[in-house]
């Protein structure tokens, strides 16, 4: 890192992003801590009760967010790896394609995808004319409004993010610890399984956060391509907020709110522990 | 120094930006800004200039896709409105909590041009809160291409249940006019207050959840017209506007009844510029206005004098005025006692988070 300089007043330069913190970060967070623990103006611990009560929902938010992190992963990695060994001008333009979607917005994407995938949508439409060619018949696919479409909405939407950190580590690796290993006589898969690999977790481990956490609390995904029969725990959170059901109730919500930031926390926790061990004992070398 | 001039700019930026959202509610101005929340799709824009031409009043114009988004909204006080158009069953729930300031319809000049028959009607008796601006009926939607004659010939609610149709069903998601088909099915009113019923018509629901295709709003007019659906219930104008774009839908108000629903503009107690609000409703309800509004959003007007200059092809459109024997079968919505709203509101959501 070298010496630290200093320019200017460190508590003026901070002051913006320190303000944006307490105004958009912080206080939200401990509203909703208040209203997670209290009924109207008095402590209770009640609201909690939800949690079991809606023990379903936060199974399926979890369930689906796991498939989707796993998918994302098992798509990613030879992505990230074919990537990080090609030539330098293909990996400028891949990077671009792989970050290209993102300049669209979400919403837009997901309804795109419902168009898509519709018995009368874009796939089944060409399906059927080409069954039409060879003179049959064709039903078309059942391929929205069920939880693999919603699964699919999540690959779809946060692969880069699954992508682009295991790229970069995969690009910091040293060639000559490579090269070292191919010296000392390891195989390809060797290299690939006690090199690569293990220099690689980092990125895998924020990949996995950045795909799982957002898969976890999506809202929106389940209504447009799950047809809005299920809830996941994200709507649930909205219908809370928002009354839709017909009761506005802010306790229950923030309850339901309290539990996601916490399964998140221990997500994150839990892979930046990760994420030290493998730097301990793969990355002690560097 | 310079780093320290940026952030110091981007700090006077993001204070000038916070204060500019405080002067949402700046009243010191000198031309007055009405902010008129309403449901999406529902009014003809130019009429809106026109208000602004004739009074120099501004008019700040927003709108919301259901009774409940607009209700959360205003309780939450994160805006303020002056004028809203809520449903009938809201119109009481906000009368219950005095949200809503009483409206001097003597002063309003077009107010007896509205007819009778629609006013004083149980959710606002005395008159007093609100001025109708819409009404119409939830009506049954279904492809003609697709769906049977024989399956329809009856015009029964019962065509939504058809396991024939399974996967090509939509259905409301929201919880009121859901239960609503649910109840009348059942046989029962659809402001019911025993929970037995409830209780039965959620088991409805949930048997009717295994054919479906899914829960919509909007999306219906999408759904519909692609025909990726054959068979969806909606309210009688937005149906027209789908019959509209494709010649082979039709719709029926089912025989065992419907919800009958008014959308009328009231006042918020909280508005700062209530003599304007109740300028800006007697204008909607002038004849010309009335009209133009009318032709834009195909549903039924209370206004006399403007149906009666409408196109025979509206005027007489048994869907946007049903005759009087169908009426007889409609019901309108009041507002739910608070314990049939949480048990509304438990059913519903055990309908989407149990599997």
């Amino acid at each position: 890192m070298g010496k630290t300089v200093t320019v200017g007043n460190k508590k003026v330069m901070l002051a913006p992003f320190s303000s944006w913190m307490v105004v958009f970060v912080f206080i939200p967070m401990a509203l909703v801590v208040y209203f997670a623990f209290t009924d109207g103006d008095s402590f209770t611990l009640s609201n909690l009760q939800y949690i079991y009560t809606y023990r379903h929902t936060l199974w399926l938010s979890v369930e689906l967010a796991f498939i989707a992190t796993a998918i994302c992963l098992v798509l990613a990695y030879p992505i990230a790896y074919i990537l990080s060994r090609a030539s330098e001008r293909i990996q400028r333009n891949a990077t671009l394609i792989v970050m290209l979607p993102m300049w669209m917005n979400f919403l837009v994407r997901t309804y795109a995808w419902m168009t898509l995938l519709e018995n009368n949508g874009i796939i089944n439409s060409a399906l059927r004319g080409l069954a039409g060619l060879f003179g049959s018949e064709f039903d078309g696919f059942a391929m929205v409004n069920n939880r693999g479409a919603i699964v699919l909405g999540m690959v779809y939407n946060f692969l880069p993010y699954m992508i682009l950190p295991i790229y970069t580590a995969l690009t910091k690796i040293d060639n000559s610890l490579i090269e070292a290993a191919r010296d000392l006589g390891s195989g390809g898969f060797q290299v690939l399984k006690r090199v690569i690999f293990p220099l690689s977790i980092p990125g895998i481990i924020s990949g996995i956060t950045m795909v799982f956490i957002p898969s976890l609390s999506t809202f929106i995904i389940s209504r447009i391509l799950g047809g809005s029969k299920d809830f996941l725990i994200g709507d649930l959170i909205e219908d809370f907020f928002l009354g839709n059901s017909g009761v506005v109730n802010y306790n229950i919500g923030a309850a339901l709110s309290l539990v996601l930031m916490i399964m998140i926390f221990i997500a994150t926790f839990f892979m930046n522990h990760f994420d030290k061990e493998a730097k301990t004992t793969a990355g002690g070398t560097i | 120094m310079k780093k320290a001039l940026v952030s110091l700019v981007l700090a006077v930026c993001m204070l000038v930006s916070v204060l500019s959202f405080a002067g949402c509610s700046d009243n010191t101005e000198d031309t007055v800004t009405l902010n008129v929340y309403n449901w999406g799709e529902y009014i003809d824009l130019d009429t809106l200039e026109m208000f602004t031409e004739q009074t120099g009043i501004e008019v700040n114009y927003t709108t919301y896709a259901s009774n409940e988004e607009m209700y959360a909204k205003i309780v939450s006080g994160a805006a303020s409105y002056d004028v809203v158009v809520p449903s009938e069953y809201m119109i009481a729930k906000m009368i219950d909590e005095g949200l809503l300031a009483e409206i001097h319809t003597d002063k309003l000049e077009n107010y007896s041009l509205i007819g009778d028959e629609y006013k004083g009607l149980s959710y606002d008796p005395e008159e007093k809160y609100s001025v109708p601006y819409t009404w119409g009926t939830v009506v049954i939607v279904y492809n003609t291409k697709y769906v049977d004659e024989e399956d329809v010939k009856d015009q029964s609610i019962n065509l939504l249940w058809n396991e024939k149709y399974a996967g090509k069903i939509l259905m409301f998601d929201n919880p009121r006019d859901a239960f609503a088909l649910s109840l009348i099915k059942l046989g029962y009113s659809l402001n019911s207050t025993n929970p037995d019923e409830w209780q039965e018509a959620a088991e409805e629901l949930r048997n009717q959840k295994d054919i479906l295709q899914a829960y919509v709003m909007d999306q219906i007019f999408d759904k519909m017209i692609s025909e990726e659906a054959y068979i969806a219930p909606y309210y009688a104008g937005d149906a027209i506007v789908m019959m509209e774009e494709n010649e082979d839908l039709a719709a029926y108000v089912p025989v065992e009844g419907a919800n009958m629903f008014f959308d009328s503009m009231c006042i918020l107690k909280t508005s700062e510029h209530k003599e304007e609000a109740e300028k800006f409703i007697d204008f909607m309800c002038s004849t010309e206005i009335a009209v133009m509004n009318a032709e834009e959003v195909w549903y039924a007007i209370p206004q006399l004098e403007a149906y009666e200059l409408l196109e025979p092809e509206q005027k007489d459109d048994p869907m946007v005025y049903p005759p009087q024997e169908v009426l007889d079968r409609c019901e309108v919505f009041v507002n739910l006692p608070q314990d049939i709203m949480q048990l509304q509101s438990k059913l519903w959501i055990s309908l989407k988070t149990e599997y």
